[in-house]
């Protein structure tokens, strides 16, 4: 399998602090890495310079082979890199298809003429975005609250909305940044089933989580990070019982 | 909304229509020009709705647009003698133009600095337009010639609403559009809509860019009524009235900045002329004090308070048949 990401000697300083220190990892296509590690490790400083919401202190970040560093999110997000953030971000007075239909925009190209003309290409993309939400809503099983705004439907469908807003854009590779965190244990099932059923679909997902049940079922490898430093990586069930993270992070292993 | 709702809308529509159509005759001559002004400005608070309301950019340069547009029309038509068909929309493309000079450096602020920065535009603009005396024609102004099938009052009425319908449909063929939600994807989480591929400053851009444009339109359009005009249609006042109308009448809805404008414009042109002897700024005190009641009572505008009484009113008369049903 070809590394669909690759991050090398990823840095990033806040001042003093060097929140994501000379961090090196891969992300072979159709896989999914999980990525944990105490609070402070630097997990969403990770994603926020892959996803270009942050430019990197140094370092280098490739998608596909492509050299993507320093690109600004919109540009990250239509190479093929969809994400979630850790307080669920949403449109949240808009309706919940509403929120699927912006997910859908960098897909197509109507703009202020194809508008005020009605034109052949914004009834064809205004017909194809309608196809797709439907199809996400069934995917996500959000069909019931398709009209509610975004902000008022229950925590965990709006985990779900939020990935699902990213599967709008037909990403290659999915951050999530804590999709079960805030939500109780029995619904947190069905969050993990779907980013199952999203891997199933050939997409990669890298996915920050503290729930270390949760990664040994899912993950086909794991990063460990500690104040910014990889301390570990491989499957699982090895790096569970990896001494540096027992000590840094775990306690005992709980798997 | 169901087939009967559209309905029920569409027939408003063009009752409402009717009423536009026979306001000539049945108000007095004084009347109908309020109205046309009043119609003037509705589309300058329709422009300030698209970048405000529907983008969530504060722009506090709509004064100055609305004075540039005024004068590039005026100057268009007066001294270098163009054609009248050719100024009008001449005169919005110069304002679209400056806006897209003015927008490059501006938006690239957020928040409160856009308002800021927007804000001493329109400061700068007016001091231009007040010491400039070869531009605006200094205290005097300048004639704005009207073309012979405008010289009636109720040509000049006709003409405003034409416009002000085009800017109607124009606007709502933008807000229910994909480029509609992608600006509110903006004013919603700019962050996400990023993440989500959306080019926030291009799209705030094309946003700041069109408003300027109507605004410009809004503004060529009072130079016409108003037959002259002077450097105080630049005023940054006009900028904070705008926003007035705005949240008066209801931010990103179409009806409120018609209602808004409208109302309050005829309402302040009403304690204008009934005054009261030595307190004669005292409608300003009732403006700024209907502002506050509306924004505490109705924190979405009197359109948006309309909705919600309504839906409220429907809710209650559902609960009841339902109540019925299960009794």
């Amino acid at each position: 399998m070809t590394a669909l990401l690759k991050v090398q000697g990823l840095t990033r300083l806040f001042g003093g602090l060097v929140a994501v220190n000379k961090v090196d990892f891969e992300v072979p296509e159709g896989s999914i890495l999980g990525i944990i590690g105490p609070n402070g490790a630097g997990k969403s400083t990770l994603f926020n310079l892959i996803g270009g919401t942050i430019p990197p202190s140094e370092g280098k970040i490739f998608f596909a082979g492509r050299d993507i560093t320093g690109w600004r999110p919109y540009r990250v997000a239509r190479e093929g890199i969809a994400r979630t953030f850790q307080t669920t971000a949403l449109f949240e007075e808009l309706p919940v298809y509403v929120n699927l239909v912006i997910g859908r925009r960098m897909r197509t190209r109507s703009g202020l003429g194809d508008v005020l003309s009605r034109t052949p290409r914004m009834r064809r993309e205004r017909d194809e975005t309608t196809a797709k939400v439907m199809e996400v809503l069934e995917f996500t099983g959000l069909g019931r609250y398709a009209g509610e705004p975004a902000g008022s439907i229950p925590q965990e469908a709006q985990k779900r909305l939020a990935i699902g807003v990213a599967l709008m854009g037909e990403p290659r590779l999915l951050l999530l940044d804590e999709p079960t965190g805030g939500v109780g244990m029995g619904e947190t099932d069905e969050i993990i089933d779907l980013i199952g059923r999203v891997r199933e679909r050939g997409i990669t997902v890298c996915v920050i989580e503290h729930k270390m049940r949760m990664m040994m079922s899912l993950a086909d490898r794991m990063v460990v990070l500690n104040f910014g430093v990889k301390i570990a990586e491989g499957e699982p069930r090895k790096v569970c019982e990896d001494p540096a993270v027992i000590e840094a992070y775990l306690g005992e292993c709980i798997a | 909304m169901g087939k009967s709702g559209r309905y029920v809308k569409a027939s408003a529509l063009l009752i409402l229509l009717g009423i536009a159509a026979a306001l000539p005759w049945l108000l007095g001559k004084y009347q109908v020009r309020i109205l046309t002004l009043a119609m003037a400005w509705t589309i300058a608070t329709l422009s300030l709705n698209l970048i405000l309301g529907y983008t969530g950019q504060a722009s506090l340069a709509h004064g100055a647009f609305l004075g540039i547009g005024a004068y590039a029309f005026g100057i268009m038509v007066q001294r270098v003698g163009l054609n009248f068909w050719i100024s009008l929309p001449l005169a919005c493309v110069v304002t679209a133009l400056l806006g897209l000079l003015v927008g490059l450096p501006s938006l690239r602020t957020k928040g409160p600095y856009f308002a800021i920065v927007t804000l001493c535009f329109n400061v700068i603009i007016l001091k231009v337009f007040e010491n400039w005396n070869w531009l605006s024609g200094g205290i005097q102004g300048q004639v704005v010639p009207r073309p012979a099938f405008l010289t009636q009052r109720w040509a000049r009425y006709y003409f405003v609403l034409a416009f002000l319908l085009l800017t109607l449909v124009a606007m709502r063929l933008i807000v229910k559009s994909l480029l509609g939600v992608t600006l509110m994807s903006i004013r919603s989480n700019e962050d996400l809509a990023e993440a989500v591929g959306i080019n926030s400053f291009r799209n705030k851009l094309l946003a700041f860019v069109i408003s300027c444009f109507v605004v410009g339109l809004a503004g060529a359009l009072l130079a016409l009524e108003n037959g002259q005009l002077d450097f105080t249609i630049t005023n940054y006042l006009y900028s904070f009235y705008l926003l007035i109308y705005l949240l008066i009448g209801g931010v990103a809805t179409l009806s409120g900045p018609v209602v808004g404008t409208i109302g309050l414009y005829f309402l302040l042109d009403y304690m204008k002329n009934i005054g009261i002897k030595g307190v004669e700024e005292f409608r300003y005190f009732l403006f700024g004090l209907i502002l506050l009641l509306v924004i505490i009572f109705f924190p979405m505008g009197i359109t948006g308070g309309v909705k919600r009484a309504w839906e409220w009113a429907r809710g209650r008369f559902r609960k009841g048949e339902a109540g019925e049903v299960a009794g």
